[in-house]
């Protein structure tokens, strides 16, 4: 079974047709990048996938079963910025996932179960390096400290998909690459389903199994929204022996 | 010669720099009460200091003859205690209106005009209607404050809530949270600060709709006492009164702000001001 199968998919606001004839096929434990110029439909593809938007057209399809149009627990998301909540500590925050599933009127856990989501939470916490900010609050964290709490949020809900929205774009260089191993760790760990926005191809090659560039096919310069983004290219990797993005999808970020 | 927007004054120097308008404008005072006196020593409009002290004896340390009570002491009390209630309320009803009407898109659809359309509508012009529903008590001046301050104190939550990133919104979501959590773990939380932020910003409309409720039907309170003995020209007395409540209006606010402070050190980081 297929964990995503998008099959003529269109998205459209009004006239202005964002997505057009999108067909997908990703497999169950696939790192897919998805990388394409400005305005090419790369965030409209995500928040489909999340459930904030539904297709205008065609079908989609998660792990045989139609996409719900909500967001919900079996798509885990880590946005660039606000992926974690400012008013509660690291540990409150990992743990609101938690809290939600075992306390659905009061979305708070007491006495035993709160100790044993706890001693969850201090785990995961340690699994992605956070185990000495457990009561730190956001604004007090770095950049890449506040994604890793986005990370660890997301993971213990056990979702089956990760969706990743430029997650290391506003990061430094050399927490950037810190990450790239956290998620590749992760991502092999928990046999996730990852899809992963970037603006930055080489991240893209280093880290995806399929890389997917989305851009208009068509273009009519009197009326820009007639056309939309599709699938232009669809590589395949063998991981690591296959990590240079091929020219031609060079040439199109640079133009990006 | 440095630029004027980068001579920060600091030490000694700030210190004398915000007294000083208030030396000045007590000089002024001194000086003009002293010329008109000068001219007519039984003058009214502007009392000598001495005429203020006597006044602020008679009406803050004496028991009143009539009434069994220090005068001054009583309207503070009764004024606070409409002030308060009126505030307190406002906040729970702001609360609950803001968190809902900037949550759930439909229930916006639905209050959103006419929270608008209320607000537009002067609550001093509504004052007749509430003493004539109300009573002349308590209770319409305490309504004429609420009515005075909900509206915009809704309007402005509302906005407060609905600028909550969406990316935290779908977060949540994505972390099983229901309608419900969403309300009472993510956007309460976030909503307090800014409700008390709101309530400083309202302190200043709310005395004014106290001191007009006063003034119109009252028979005690700050703002009565005022419009009573200003058919005396008793302005020994108006001006401390004035004074008094600019006091207390200054150590709410001031008050309020250190609670926002002290209670939600999430929202002000270190050094972020």
């Amino acid at each position: 079974m297929d964990a995503l199968k998008l099959t003529q998919v269109w998205v459209e606001y009004g006239s202005k047709i964002v997505l057009e004839r999108v067909n997908l096929a990703v497999s169950p434990g696939s790192f897919v990048s998805i990388v394409g110029p400005s305005g090419a439909g790369k965030t409209t593809l995500l928040r489909l996938l999340l459930g904030q938007e539904a297709p205008t057209r065609g079908k989609a399809m998660l792990f045989g079963e139609k996409l719900r149009d909500e967001p919900g627990p079996d798509r885990g998301v880590v946005f660039q910025r606000y992926s974690i909540f400012p008013h509660m500590n690291v540990r409150e925050n990992v743990l609101f996932g938690l809290e939600c599933k075992g306390s659905p009127v009061f979305g708070h856990l007491g006495g035993k179960k709160r100790r044993a989501a706890l001693d969850e939470v201090d785990a995961m916490l340690a699994s992605v390096g956070l185990k000495d900010a457990r009561k730190l609050y956001p604004a007090q964290l770095s950049g890449g400290m506040q994604q890793r709490v986005a990370i660890a949020q997301a993971l213990i809900m056990k979702p089956k998909v990760l969706l990743l929205d430029e997650p290391f774009g506003a990061l430094d260089p050399g927490v950037r690459a810190d990450m790239h191993v956290l998620i590749t760790d992760i991502w092999r760990t928990n046999g996730l389903t990852i899809f992963m926005v970037t603006h930055d191809i080489k991240e893209a090659f280093a880290l995806g199994t399929r890389v997917i560039a989305l851009d208009k096919a068509r273009h009519d310069a009197q009326a820009p929204n007639r056309y939309g983004a599709t699938i232009v290219y669809d590589v395949k990797l063998d991981r690591k022996a296959n990590a240079v993005p091929p020219p031609e999808i060079e040439a199109m970020a640079a133009g990006a | 010669m440095r630029r004027l927007l980068n001579v920060k004054p600091r030490g000694g120097v700030l210190l004398f720099l915000s007294v000083l308008p208030f030396l000045a404008l007590a000089l002024v005072y001194v000086m003009a009460s002293e010329a008109r006196h000068a001219i007519n020593p039984s003058d009214k409009i502007l009392p000598t200091l001495e005429a203020f002290a006597r006044a602020i004896n008679i009406m803050a340390l004496q028991v009143d003859q009539q009434r069994g009570e220090i005068l001054l002491w009583m309207d503070t009390q009764a004024s606070l205690f409409r002030l308060g209630v009126a505030l307190g309320l406002s906040m729970l009803i702001t609360l609950v209106l803001g968190l809902l009407l900037g949550l759930l898109p439909a229930l916006r659809a639905l209050a959103g005009p006419i929270v608008t359309a209320i607000a537009m509508a002067p609550p001093i012009a509504l004052l007749p209607i509430l003493f004539i529903l109300l009573g002349l008590g308590e209770t319409a001046k305490i309504a004429l404050i609420m009515i005075g301050v909900i509206p915009c104190m809704v309007r402005d939550l509302t906005a407060h809530v609905r600028s909550i990133p969406e990316e935290l919104l779908i977060k949540a979501q994505t972390l099983g949270a229901n309608t419900w959590h969403i309300l009472t773990r993510i956007a309460l939380p976030q909503s307090l600060p800014r409700l008390i932020d709101i309530l400083r910003l309202q302190l200043g409309p709310a005395w004014v709709f106290l001191i007009a409720a006063e003034a119109i039907a009252s028979d005690v309170g700050l703002g009565y006492r005022i419009f009573l003995v200003r058919r005396y020209l008793s302005m020994d007395i108006i001006l401390p009164y004035v004074v008094w409540i600019a006091l207390l209006a200054v150590t709410l606010d001031f008050l309020l702000a250190q609670v926002n402070r002290s209670a939600f050190g999430w929202a002000h980081p270190k050094g972020a001001r």
